[in-house]
């Protein structure tokens, strides 16, 4: 559904995006996770159709975004990380005026406004103007506003910035429910938790490339055993034939792949004072991925 | 094309409510002028006389109209840099709209709105002794004019707007607005100012306009009309490229 080939765009000090690559396959969430500044939001721009490139192809739910900008904007929704509504218009008409100028009749307009209105629960106060709503309610008028045609690619540019976990979580269901309608999701955040809610896959991104790219628990790696014991050394070698082992004073950690023998096996060992398995979170994988 | 002017009214439909929804805003913007003209008229105007002779007042009025369309241009600038600053620009760049729309839209409320004040300040000028003394063709001519200096400031608040995408920077703005406003023979001949600014005021745009209409009205001070045809005539053909220039430099 998106697919990007080459991808470079410079600006005056800096390289945005370095020879990027990346390919999203219909219906699902892609997350884009990066730290500030690796390219994220310039991407998203230049699929969105706001930016041009300087090298590289495009192509969104099949056009280019060089040569067809008109037929991408027509099949995408772009929800930025502003709250990007008129805020003296109140919910309603923001959605018929974005309805009408993605050139629906006045009558259907309306009828999606107020169909989009009560997806996202905004029907009680869809007169009121957006600058008495809350943030999360902002952002889901914002959601609702990139929904207005159905968009077969949604471009939601880290869309809970700023929001309380209550808001938060009003964005996140929303987004669940566009994609379970076969939208296809590509979401930039900072959020790693967020990525890992939400994304079917993920692409890290730095210094204007992809550095890494799979599922969440992929990219999360094996499960990490850890041993507390006064005879580090005879439990390392106990647990060698389990993966890789690192002693750190009496402190063993081995990767391995099947936790409950695992567990067996460091329940087995004499003098343990503690043992814990976890699985490492997205923020272990990222940060070390982003520093290596 | 269809589209464009669909897209243009929509845009146009869209300021419109924003006026609808902030009465109390479009109340204060229509009365300024009209508070100006009641304190140079009245507070001021005692003191002053006009170059060739007549009354200051009659004087006074006609420059005030141009003054009121002159500062259009903070209205302009603050609707196009809220939207640029707040990403509204940007969602209307990735809509199926026509891109002419946002401009157009914007151009025919501010004229829209721009005559009402002027037609506000024209009953304003009625109640404090301005009168017309010329035919309606010619009072019309005088009209069109002012509102052709309107569509020329429209494109400098639209430049302005796109290039700093920043409401805040409106008082800045209207630091560079008002010397223009002034430094012009609305309030006052420029025969009676100091050689320098005397010259200064006589070169300012604003001063063609108010001269021109003056002459069309048939009261006091009154100068030629081609100045007022030309100068908004360059100002639009300077302003309009760099506004699209602006404009396209967003997609950098």
């Amino acid at each position: 559904m998106i697919d990007v080939r080459d991808i470079r765009k410079r600006y005056d000090d800096h390289t945005a995006l370095d020879g990027l690559d990346l390919t999203v396959a219909a219906g699902t969430v892609h997350g884009l996770l990066g730290p500030n500044g690796a390219g994220k939001t310039t991407l998203v721009r230049i699929l969105a159709t706001l930016v041009r490139p300087d090298g590289g192809t495009a192509t969104v739910a099949g056009h280019d975004v060089v040569r067809h900008p008109g037929r991408v904007r027509a099949a995408i929704g772009l929800v930025g990380q502003h709250a990007a509504v008129d805020e003296l218009l109140s919910a309603r008409q923001n959605l018929v005026m974005f309805g009408r100028l993605s050139h629906l009749g006045t009558a259907a307009a309306r009828r999606r406004a107020d169909e989009l209105l009560e997806r996202f629960g905004l029907t009680d106060v869809g007169e009121k103007p957006a600058t008495r709503f809350s943030g999360g309610m902002r952002r889901r008028l914002d959601l609702a506003a990139g929904m207005i045609l159905t968009p077969k690619v949604l471009f939601l540019d880290e869309p809970t910035t700023g929001l309380d976990p209550h808001g938060r979580a009003e964005v996140w269901a929303a987004v669940r429910r566009l994609v379970e309608d076969g939208t296809t999701v590509l979401l930039t955040t900072q959020y790693l938790d967020e990525a890992d809610q939400l994304a079917d896959r993920i692409s890290v991104i730095d210094h204007g490339r992809v550095i890494a790219d799979g599922t969440p628990a992929a990219l999360k790696g094996a499960d990490r055993l850890e041993v507390l014991t006064v005879a580090p050394d005879a439990a390392a070698a106990r647990l060698a034939g389990l993966g890789p082992v690192t002693v750190d004073g009496d402190r063993v950690t081995v990767t391995v792949h099947d936790r409950v023998a695992a567990l067996a096996l460091a329940a087995s060992l004499p003098d343990v004072h503690d043992i814990t398995i976890r699985r490492p979170t997205l923020d272990e994988a990222f940060l070390k991925l982003v520093s290596a | 094309m269809k589209w464009a002017l669909h897209d243009g009214w929509v845009m146009t439909r869209r300021e419109l409510a924003h006026l609808a929804r902030q009465p109390a805003q479009i109340v204060l913007t229509l009365l300024f002028p009209v508070l100006l003209v009641l304190m140079f008229g009245f507070v001021l105007g005692g003191g002053m006389s006009v170059a060739g002779g007549g009354d200051y007042r009659e004087y006074l009025l006609p420059g005030m109209y141009a003054m009121t369309m002159l500062f259009g241009i903070e209205t302009t600038f603050a609707a196009i840099a809220t939207d640029t600053g707040r990403g509204v620009t940007d969602r209307f760049r990735s809509l199926p709209m026509a891109p002419s729309a946002q401009v157009t839209g914007r151009a025919v409320a501010d004229l829209l709105t721009s005559a009402l004040g002027l037609l506000v300040m024209l009953g304003c000028g009625l109640a404090v002794g301005w009168r017309w003394h010329s035919s309606a063709a010619a009072a019309l001519t005088a009209v069109a004019l002012l509102l052709w200096l309107r569509f020329a400031v429209l494109w400098i608040g639209i430049y302005l707007g796109l290039l700093s995408g920043n409401p805040q920077l409106l008082v800045a703005v209207q630091i560079l607005v008002w010397p223009v406003a002034f430094l012009s023979s609305a309030l006052a001949s420029p025969q009676d100012m100091p050689t320098w600014l005397g010259t200064l005021s006589h070169w300012n745009p604003l001063s063609a306009t108010a001269d021109a209409t003056r002459a069309l009205f048939g009261n006091p001070g009154g100068g030629t009309t081609w100045p007022a045809l030309l100068w908004p005539a360059a100002l639009t053909a300077v302003f309009v490229p760099l506004s699209i220039r602006q404009y396209r430099r967003l997609s950098r």
